[in-house]
């Protein structure tokens, strides 16, 4: 009998799911409830992953076709806590647009279940599955204010090149089987070698497939529109929650069926970095709106990631947990001051409308201060760390080019955020927004700011916790 | 020594803006922000007299060390002083109450705010100074680039948007490929310990390019021509406390960063580049020179000067005699004196008349005798008259350049007289001359405050002017064994 033990937490979250479900069914006017309930699931979701996950080592189910590692462990603990963080500061917004609805946080719920069984997969169906699961319920979350025209056409969009990028990634899952014939992790990379050349059609297929996902350059077209038009709380959630899950398969896939095919990947994978961080850096000065802005922010943040996936080492794996762990709460943060810019019931998001911040919410512009220095990767703000871990692995490999293209391009990026900075700092004031921000919000600005800003005087603890993920 | 004097030193000043930050920001009169910055600022100032008292100058040895685990196994946070970098630890915590005080005239709105950003930016300039780990060096070198660039920006100038940013990266830039090299380094020989570092040494292969990376920042920040023209744009929107600190000490920065890390850490590289750095250096000198000659702007014209002296500094270090790097470091507290006092003094007569151009002054010496005469001292030991501490600085510099290469001390004594020249003819065109305006009649001399900031500046500059030996004392050590370990790195190889 398998120890079903691990794998409660998802056993939790799909029941919390199907009751909500039932809950919305049978009773009338039931989103306020149902909000408090899925959070409640996510705490106690997480509690159970913390309990029985955490200090497993790594353990298969089910054929081995699922993973429980510290990889899997430390991954979930973050979807979780990004997903609670997201539903908790989601509530005034989408009261204010009238969409405060059960289906919200279930499909929330139901995306972070299919991220979980994607960090957990260690066989090419379950993978598969895990992310159908969690796309389906992203398409639905892009469209969420189905009145606005944009947020309907972010949705379509988001759908049309997604399922082409899922087609594409089935096709590469399919070749790969056909070379190894058998769709576990473990056994594919006992299987497959190098000699064979038509193998890297499928390597390539799946890493489109997976680069589309994190949206790296050059499969990042959709990122822009889709996180422009989405509402902004799930704009939120697209920029933190589904990356975790998806860097986490893309370092499984790299590192545990493609280890022996090393010589044909790196390079795409320098590829992608390289062209995500200049990319990302160059699109984004032009930008006006703040989401789009964050769009190609992000596009640069996960080339950073990847140039660590680039080393093939297990410090280059590190760093980019710890890259993605950080920039998790600097965009968490972010956002938190975007809900902010709020007057009688209409949200603010272009960068014009930041204009003069600093006099009227001197707090507010502080910390969006920090954290737009955070991002651009100053020291001694914990961005900078970030960059720095990843810098050290890469050079230890000395891959002194990728490192060096990465941190000119921060100098690039500077400039944008930098031009954030002037036009709340020094440009003339607008009208005072509101301040009157429910007490969540406010706690995750103040606690991811803290964050950011403190991270210097305990950098050990983070790279205590990711010390233990040693996958290859 | 348990007591950690020197954290203390570079925290001291964060806690006090800390204390600001909760304090209310009333507009308009907020003395009692001022003077709780004042007293920080004082207060540290007290500390470091008292680090400099209890400073052994016999020996080269790092003291004050302080070694603590930071990220384990991989940086410990270490600071400690040595003789070279104490000198310049007193100049920070000295220049900056003076910055504080000069507030009152030039920062009008949001003076809470100015104030804190200064006291941080002074908790960095000490950080950088202390930092014994590469790593923790350019922590507090990048950082201080926040508040740097927010003085510039928020209360500067017409143009200070643009000089802000560029400011922000061109020294971003320079300080990037750093990065590089200081993980490099750890990589090639297993720590980013500047002590360990000195008696490990590294491999002569690698030393080029790390020296280049290094350069590259220092560079930028010296500033060396031709990456200085972000320098005379920082000057002249900056706000006048921003400009001080930044010629007083910001720009130290650099020269202290060749001779710790250019010279300590990459000796054969040091050689290798000597006459990169006496071309650009005498280029610096000769053209800055001509530059500043044909300036209308007065903290322009200023700027430009520093460009010319940190020119000599750059000279001096890289002759690698015991006279040339002393003199370097004499010059750099000597202009960090004698910059400061000038960009003040330039902030005295535009808090009167909102104007900086040179041909809108003329014949103010009957009306405000007092400052004419402090402006005068302060002109004369920027070119270098002996009984100036400018003097003793290019003296030595020159006599270092003399022995090792004697057709560029020959051309570096060449920008000694356009220094003159320009300087000069700078306080003539002011001062002297007719009133050409009738407005000026109504300019009042030195206030208190202005009086005794200017005179503060002016002690320090004649004392060690006519006796020196106070600072040589302090380095001489430190320079004697740095030099020994380069020539015993050079001939080991």
């Amino acid at each position: 009998m398998e120890n079903l033990n691990l794998i409660l937490p998802e056993i939790f979250i799909s029941l919390s799911i199907m009751f909500l479900l039932i809950l919305g069914v049978f009773k009338n006017d039931s989103s306020k409830i149902t909000f408090n309930l899925s959070l409640f699931a996510i705490l106690i979701t997480t509690i159970i992953t913390i309990n029985e996950t955490f200090s497993v080592t790594r353990e298969t189910l089910f054929n081995e076709s699922v993973v429980i590692d510290s990889m899997s462990s430390l991954m979930k603990i973050i979807t979780l806590i990004g997903g609670f963080l997201v539903l908790v500061i989601s509530s005034t917004y989408l009261k204010t647009f009238k969409i405060y609805n059960i289906e919200y946080p279930v499909l929330i719920l139901s995306s972070i279940l299919g991220m979980m069984v994607m960090i957990s997969s260690n066989d090419l169906i379950v993978f598969y599955m895990g992310l159908e699961l969690q796309s389906l319920a992203l398409y639905v979350l892009a469209t969420y204010n189905r009145d606005q025209l944009k947020s309907s056409e972010a949705g379509l969009k988001y759908f049309v090149l997604s399922a082409l990028s899922s087609g594409l990634l089935l096709y590469g899952c399919s070749l790969v089987y056909g070379f190894s014939g058998s769709t576990n992790f473990d056994i594919i990379s006992n299987q497959l070698n190098s000699e064979e050349y038509v193998l890297t059609f499928g390597i390539v297929f799946i890493l489109v497939g997976l680069a589309f996902k994190i949206s790296a350059v050059p499969f990042h077209m959709w990122a822009p529109d889709v996180y422009e038009g989405s509402p902004t709380t799930v704009t939120l959630f697209f920029t933190i929650v589904p990356k975790i899950a998806a860097l986490t398969v893309f370092i499984r896939f790299l590192y545990v069926p493609f280890l022996n095919l090393i010589d044909q990947w790196q390079m795409i994978i320098v590829f992608l970095s390289i062209a995500s961080m200049v990319f990302g850096a160059v699109a984004a000065i032009g930008q006006t709106n703040i989401k789009r802005l964050v769009a190609y922010s992000s596009i640069g943040h996960i080339g950073y990631t990847l140039a660590g996936l680039a080393t093939a080492s297990n410090e280059g794996i590190q760093s980019s947990i710890i890259y993605i762990s950080i920039y998790v709460v600097m965009n968490l943060a972010l956002f938190s001051c975007l809900l902010m810019l709020r007057r009688k019931d209409q949200y603010y998001e272009d960068i014009e409308d930041l204009s003069g911040l600093s006099k009227n919410h001197p707090l507010l512009s502080l910390c969006l201060l920090l954290i737009l220095f955070s991002l651009a990767g100053i020291p001694p703000l914990a961005g900078f760390f970030a960059k720095f871990y990843v810098f050290k692995a890469v050079l230890e490999q000395s891959m002194y080019f990728l490192a060096i293209v990465g941190l000119l391009s921060t100098v690039v990026a500077a400039f944008y955020y930098l031009r954030i900075i002037k036009i709340m700092y020094f440009d003339k004031e607008k009208d005072k927004y509101d301040t009157d921000h429910s007490l969540w919000l406010k706690f995750s600005l103040t606690v991811s700011t803290i964050l950011i800003l403190l991270y210097f005087i305990f950098p050990s603890q983070l790279i205590e916790v990711v010390s233990r993920i040693n996958i290859i | 020594m348990n007591f950690p004097i020197l954290s203390s030193l570079i925290l001291l000043p964060t806690v006090g803006a800390l204390f600001l930050f909760f304090t209310k920001d009333k507009e308009g009169n907020n003395s009692t922000a001022k003077y709780v910055a004042l007293f920080t600022t004082i207060v540290n100032f007290l500390i470091s007299i008292y680090l400099w008292i209890s400073f052994d100058q016999s020996t080269s040895n790092f003291q004050f060390v302080e070694d603590r685990t930071w990220i384990d196994g991989f940086i410990n946070y270490k600071v400690g002083v040595d003789g070279i970098s104490i000198l310049f630890i007193i100049l920070t915590t000295f220049i900056t109450p003076l910055c504080i005080i000069s507030v009152n005239n030039s920062v009008k709105n949001r003076l809470r705010d100015f104030l804190i950003a200064i006291l941080i930016m002074e908790s960095f300039m000490i950080g950088v100074f202390c930092a014994l780990d590469l790593v923790v060096f350019y922590l507090f070198f990048e950082a201080g680039l926040i508040p740097m660039f927010l003085i510039i920006g928020i209360w500067g100038g017409p143009k200070r948007v643009y000089s802000a940013f560029k400011f922000f990266l061109y020294t971003l830039l320079g300080s990037v490929l750093m990065l590089v090299a200081i993980i490099s380094i750890y990589w090639i020989t297993g720590t980013t310990d500047v002590v360990q570092l000195y008696e490990l040494g590294i491999d002569a292969k690698y030393q080029n390019l790390l020296w280049l990376a290094f350069f590259s920042s220092f560079a930028v920040k010296t500033p060396m021509w031709p990456v200085h023209t972000w320098l005379p744009d920082a000057h002249v929107e900056a706000p006048t406390a921003g400009s001080v600190l930044l010629a007083a000490i910001l720009l130290k920065m650099a020269g202290y960063g060749f001779i710790r890390f250019s010279l300590g850490l990459f000796p054969v590289a040091s050689e290798v580049f000597t006459p990169l750095i006496y071309t650009l250096s005498v280029i610096a000198i000769i053209f800055t020179s001509f530059i500043a000659l044909m300036q209308e702007d007065m903290k322009k014209l200023i700027a430009y000067s520093s460009v010319a002296h940190m020119g000599f500094v750059t000279l001096g270090i890289f002759t690698l005699q015991q006279q040339g790097i002393e003199g370097s470091i004499i010059q750099m507290i000597s202009h960090g004196l004698v910059s400061a006092a000038l960009f003040l003094c330039v902030g005295v007569v535009y808090d009167r008349m909102h104007s900086r151009m040179i041909n809108s002054y003329g014949g103010i010496v009957t009306i405000i005798p007092k400052y004419s005469i402090l402006f005068m001292l302060f002109t004369l030991a920027a070119l270098g008259l002996p009984g100036t501490s400018g003097f003793v600085g290019e003296f030595l510099i020159l006599m270092g350049a003399f022995k090792d290469n004697f057709l560029v001390a020959v051309i570096a004594s060449l920008g000694v007289i356009l220094g003159a020249a320009y300087m000069l003819w700078l306080y003539k065109r002011v001062v002297f001359g007719k009133l050409v305006n009738e407005d000026l009649k109504k300019m009042f001399d030195l206030n208190r405050s202005e009086y005794l900031i200017l005179s503060c500046l002016a002690v320090p500059t004649l004392f060690f002017g006519f006796y020196p030996d106070p600072l040589i004392n302090t380095i001489e050590v430190s320079v004697t064994d740095l030099i020994n370990m380069h020539n015993t790195n050079i001939a080991s190889k």
